[in-house]
């Protein structure tokens, strides 16, 4: 009896657990279906039916199939950190962590004291290899992370603002005193770039072989670096900012300005995208999640405020001051303020927590924080020099060969720069949804009111201009006959839109059919005869 | 407090030894791949464009007739083979793959109007202007080796003389019977030296004619009276009739869907017709600026491709009102003859020129074995085209080809006339009485009757 009841609950359970793993899989399969499939039952054409539905049958097989994958290939497992007892996860201190750790996890975190050429500015490449670091008095140098070799190392003499990786780690460019400059991995200039004038902040957007600088005059360049053509040349005038950061998602270029205002750009418009107020007061750093519909913004009325990019609203508002933001490849967000680095969680719809915090020496002034891609590293470019500490769960603990190779080898690379220029995108294909791209536009066609609802609608209308309350006019003016006028009037000017609107079956109101009908009862010769005005 | 980071060696993640391959690791979340749809869009752009790059449709001319070349028939049993008349009497047999002659039928003393091959492929019949059938053993062995002589003559096993020049000849499948056409249709049996049947309808000549492939006592054949009519055997008299406004100069059956056929018209188009419902075409084929002098099938069923006297050469869909291709060069005069070639990949035109030419069926299609990697990516590249060629910017590259003057200009003349005549009708209607003039569709307006 007893061993019946079990088989019986164990034959319950196991269908469920079956359905569990079922449920996860579509779960997962959902993120590689790329969005909602298309609607065949409005569809009137069988043929067409018929293939659209074969084609969708294969989408989901490739989104299972990519989903399996996922659950069981990946030789990874993403990073964690977590407490244990009263202990909070941003009291951990670094050395306990690097403590913890293996030893080649621990080489990663260090803290590279460079006081003379200060403060540092520093950039990963995409596939978290390599960095380049620039100091502001003119120390360049690239530093191989797998290995932690110096590449190369040279003093440019001048003023260094930033410096960006191009499309591999072959060549850079860095924004000097005057001019940005593109050296290769030498050392050796390439190329000096005049039209950009004094740049302050670099960006490059690899698919579309596109090197973005803003200069202090605060316009905007856009150079194709693989034609050496200008694309575009914008004037921001927004005033001078040092702000800029590209979202990843779309390719769009995100301004801060001084008057708290973020926008955003592409190389095909003249105008912004979109202008949105952040802030009262000056934006001080900004941070797109790669997910595209995520931004972070701080500003100097100390506020960190995450806006989403599809409705243009802001999600959150916490009160801290940023220099520099930063989101990894995960979602975590880094600030860095001061001496300071807090890193933030996203626990849950959008709400971000305090996760770890780091506290540099006192004295030392943040200048740059960047996570590095494929790692759970977070590197740190201050005033006195170059630090990068351990930031479990940080980053994608997968790599895809033909993406972005850790342990790329020469022909591999060579390999991929040929396939990037032939795939090379077209500046016109940055747009707010790239998703648009191959689709057709929708028709436009006003939808039309319920009878019922443009009648409350005008009822409504009629009541609201009941309602107004006339001034009191001068004498001889505010006569009652006179007041009772212009509240008619008020009322037939609210009547009217609803009244010219065509009527439930499409005709146009009984004035205009007069017209229209008499010029149609002729035959098409004699249409041209018609009377010009109804009488 | 339990901590884990990310860590990899990079022992474990690269190759042991040099020979070893390269470890790859995929990870297919969409993160990693923005602007896919922009990429994927480039990329269709880049095919497109490289499609018309690799156009090289021209693979080589077949010379060595003295005379423009008036007929051509494949050899069913090789695939390299294909039997050529010309207007000086001469027959040849090519192997396609070599370019060159195999051997040559030579006795008839006109032109050589008709060719056709039995389906096993071991006899030819030819017929031409010198009132004369002949029939020939195809020579089987000469195909296999590829070191043969070219221009050994080949006499014929069989010469039948009958009353008047034949124009055109086809074989049945799979049965001894022949239809010949000139001034009547005749039907003729390989051992027998008069025809074994004879059909008249009216006292025009007939100029071409079509076995059924799905049914084998059907034919088709076009008079110059502007009529395509059909034939039952079972029956003692012609069976159906069709007469349009101007002459059908060819005929070829669907052999996919053998209810169809299409007919290449002198009025620069074909039109292709169910044999159950002939008062109207199912599809007008238009393109061609001059009439449509042959046309044929591919195996397949889905394509045909016509030669036209305005020296080009066209490829259609079956269900296409406009060509997916247009073939020409400078050197090819009127086209008088047209073939598919049996594993419809090639295409073989015979014109005035005294060449046949041979040309690839998809232009831009890589010949040769492909490897895998290479079928993939060829693939690929047609799944993007596919998926995006009805994008504006993908559309005009697709469809751009360079044409010829003459034929750029005799096309344009022909729209504005078209378009003149189509405003003219418009007008028409706008001054008469409503319902007085009715529109007739451009399918049924060239068809004057249907005869039963």
């Amino acid at each position: 009896m007893v061993a019946a009841e079990e088989t019986g609950v164990f034959d319950r359970f196991k269908p469920s657990t079956d359905q569990d793993a079922l449920d996860e899989l579509e779960l997962k399969s959902k993120k590689y279906l790329r969005g909602e499939a298309a609607n065949l039952e409005v569809l009137q054409d069988k043929k067409l039916k018929g293939q659209l539905a074969v084609r969708e049958k294969l989408y989901g097989q490739s989104a299972k199939a990519a989903a399996k994958a996922e659950k069981w290939l990946m030789p990874s497992e993403e990073g964690y950190l977590e407490a244990e007892g009263l202990e909070k996860t941003w009291t951990i201190k670094q050395e306990s962590i690097v403590r913890e750790v293996d030893l080649l996890s621990a080489r990663k975190a260090f803290d590279m004291i460079l006081p003379e050429l200060g403060p540092y500015t520093q950039e990963y490449t995409s596939s978290g290899r390599y960095m380049i670091v620039g100091g502001r008095k003119g120390h360049v140098a690239m530093i191989d992370m797998l290995s932690m070799d110096l590449i190369k190392e040279f003093q440019v003499r001048e003023t260094v603002r930033d410096v960006v990786f191009l499309q591999n780690e072959q060549f850079f460019a860095v924004a000097q005193k005057k001019y940005p400059f593109i050296y290769n991995r030498h050392g050796t200039e390439v190329h000096c770039l005049k039209e950009h004038g004094k740049p302050l902040k670099l960006q490059f957007l690899d698919k579309h072989f596109l090197l973005v600088s803003v200069n202090s005059f605060a316009q905007l360049h856009y150079q194709d670096i693989s034609t050496g053509e200008i694309v575009a040349n914008y004037r921001t005038g927004l005033g001078r900012t040092d702000v800029m950061r590209s979202n990843p998602y779309n390719a769009v270029i995100g301004l801060g300005h001084s008057g708290g205002k973020v926008t955003m750009w592409k190389p095909t418009s003249v105008k912004p995208l979109v202008t949105m107020l952040c802030h009262h007061g000056p934006v001080t750093a900004l941070a797109f999640h790669s997910g595209g519909h995520l931004m972070a913004t701080a500003g100097m009325d100390r506020k960190i405020k995450l806006w989403d990019l599809r409705k243009f609203e802001v999600l959150r508002t916490y009160s801290a001051q940023a220099q520099t933001l930063d989101f990894s490849q995960k979602g975590l967000l880094a600030t860095g303020n001061g001496s300071k680095v807090q890193i933030w969680k996203d626990s849950g719809g959008h709400e971000y927590e305090p996760y770890m915090a780091h506290a540099m020496v006192k004295g030392y002034q943040i200048g740059k924080v960047s996570f590095r891609p494929y790692e759970d590293v977070l590197g740190i470019g201050h005033s006195k020099g170059l630090s990068s500490i351990l930031v479990p769960g940080s980053g994608e603990p997968n790599f895809d060969t033909w993406v972005a190779n850790p342990y790329e080898t020469n022909k591999q690379r060579r390999e991929k720069e040929v396939h990037a220029l032939l795939d090379k995108l077209q500046p016109e294909t940055i747009m707010l949804d790239p998703k648009k791209i191959g689709t057709v536009r929708p028709p436009r066609r006003k939808e039309k009111k319920a009878k019922k609802e443009a009648e409350d609608e005008m009822e409504e209308a009629i009541a609201a201009a009941k309602s107004i309350t006339v001034k009191k006019k001068t004498k001889g003016r505010n006569k009652p006959s006179k007041r009772a006028k212009k509240k008619q009037e008020e009322v037939f000017k609210a009547k009217r839109p609803f009244l010219e609107q065509p009527s439930e079956d499409g005709q146009p109101p009984a004035k205009k059919k007069q017209r229209v009908s008499e010029a149609d009862e002729l035959p098409k010769s004699l249409q041209r005869f018609a009377r010009k005005k109804t009488a | 407090m339990k901590v884990k980071v990310i860590s990899r060696s990079t022992e474990e993640f690269t190759r042991e030894r040099s020979q070893d391959l390269q470890k790859v690791y995929r990870n297919y979340d969409p993160i990693l791949r923005p602007l896919d749809k922009a990429l994927e869009y480039t990329r269709a752009v880049n095919a497109t464009k490289l499609d018309n790059i690799f156009a090289r449709p021209f693979i080589g001319a077949m010379d060595g007739h003295m005379d423009s070349v008036s007929c051509m028939a494949k050899n069913p049993n090789h695939l390299k083979g294909i039997f050529s008349g010309s207007m000086d009497g001469d027959i040849r047999l090519w192997d396609i793959a070599a370019r060159k002659t195999v051997c040559q039928f030579s006795d008839h003393k006109g032109g050589v109007r008709g060719l056709a091959a039995s389906t096993n492929g071991d006899i030819l019949v030819s017929c031409g202007t010198d009132c004369t059938v002949r029939l020939w053993k195809v020579p089987v062995l000469k195909m296999m080796d590829s070191s043969h002589s070219a221009g050994e003559v080949l006499k014929p096993t069989e010469r039948y003389v009958w009353k008047h020049a034949f124009w055109a000849v086809d074989h049945q499948w799979d049965g001894t019977l022949f239809a010949t056409v000139g001034a009547q249709v005749d039907i003729w049996d390989h051992n027998r030296s008069v025809p074994v049947n004879s059909f008249e309808w009216g006292k025009d000549t007939v100029i071409s004619v079509r076995f059924n492939p799905g049914e084998p006592d059907v034919l088709a054949t076009s008079a110059s009276d502007r009529s395509i009519t059909l034939y039952d055997l079972r029956m003692s008299s012609p069976a159906r009739k069709l007469i349009m406004k101007t002459k059908t100069n060819s005929i070829c059956w669907n052999p996919m869907e053998p209810m169809n056929f299409t007919a290449a018209n002198e009025d620069c188009n074909c039109y292709s017709y169910d044999v159950r419902k002939l008062d109207e075409a199912k599809v007008v084929h238009k393109d061609h600026v001059s009439a449509v002098m042959d046309i044929d099938y591919s195996p397949t069923g889905r394509e045909f491709v016509t030669g036209s006297y305005d020296r080009t050469i066209r490829i259609f869909k079956y269900n296409g009102d406009h060509s997916r291709e247009i073939y020409h060069t400078k050197r090819m005069q009127r086209v008088f003859c047209v073939k598919y070639s049996c594993d419809a990949s090639y295409v073989i035109s015979g014109s005035d020129d005294t060449n046949l030419r041979l040309w690839k069926a998809r232009a831009s299609e890589q010949l040769g074995v492909l490897l895998p990697r290479e079928r993939r990516k060829h693939e690929y590249q047609d799944a993007l085209k596919e998926r995006y060629k009805h994008l504006p910017e993908v559309k005009r590259i697709m469809r751009h080809r360079h044409l010829p003057k003459p034929i750029y200009k005799a096309a344009t003349l022909r729209r504005t006339m078209i378009d003149a005549d189509k405003k003219k009708e418009q007008r028409k209607r706008a001054h008469s009485a409503p319902g007085s003039i009715t529109v007739e569709p451009f399918r049924k307006r060239r068809i004057i009757t249907e005869v039963e």
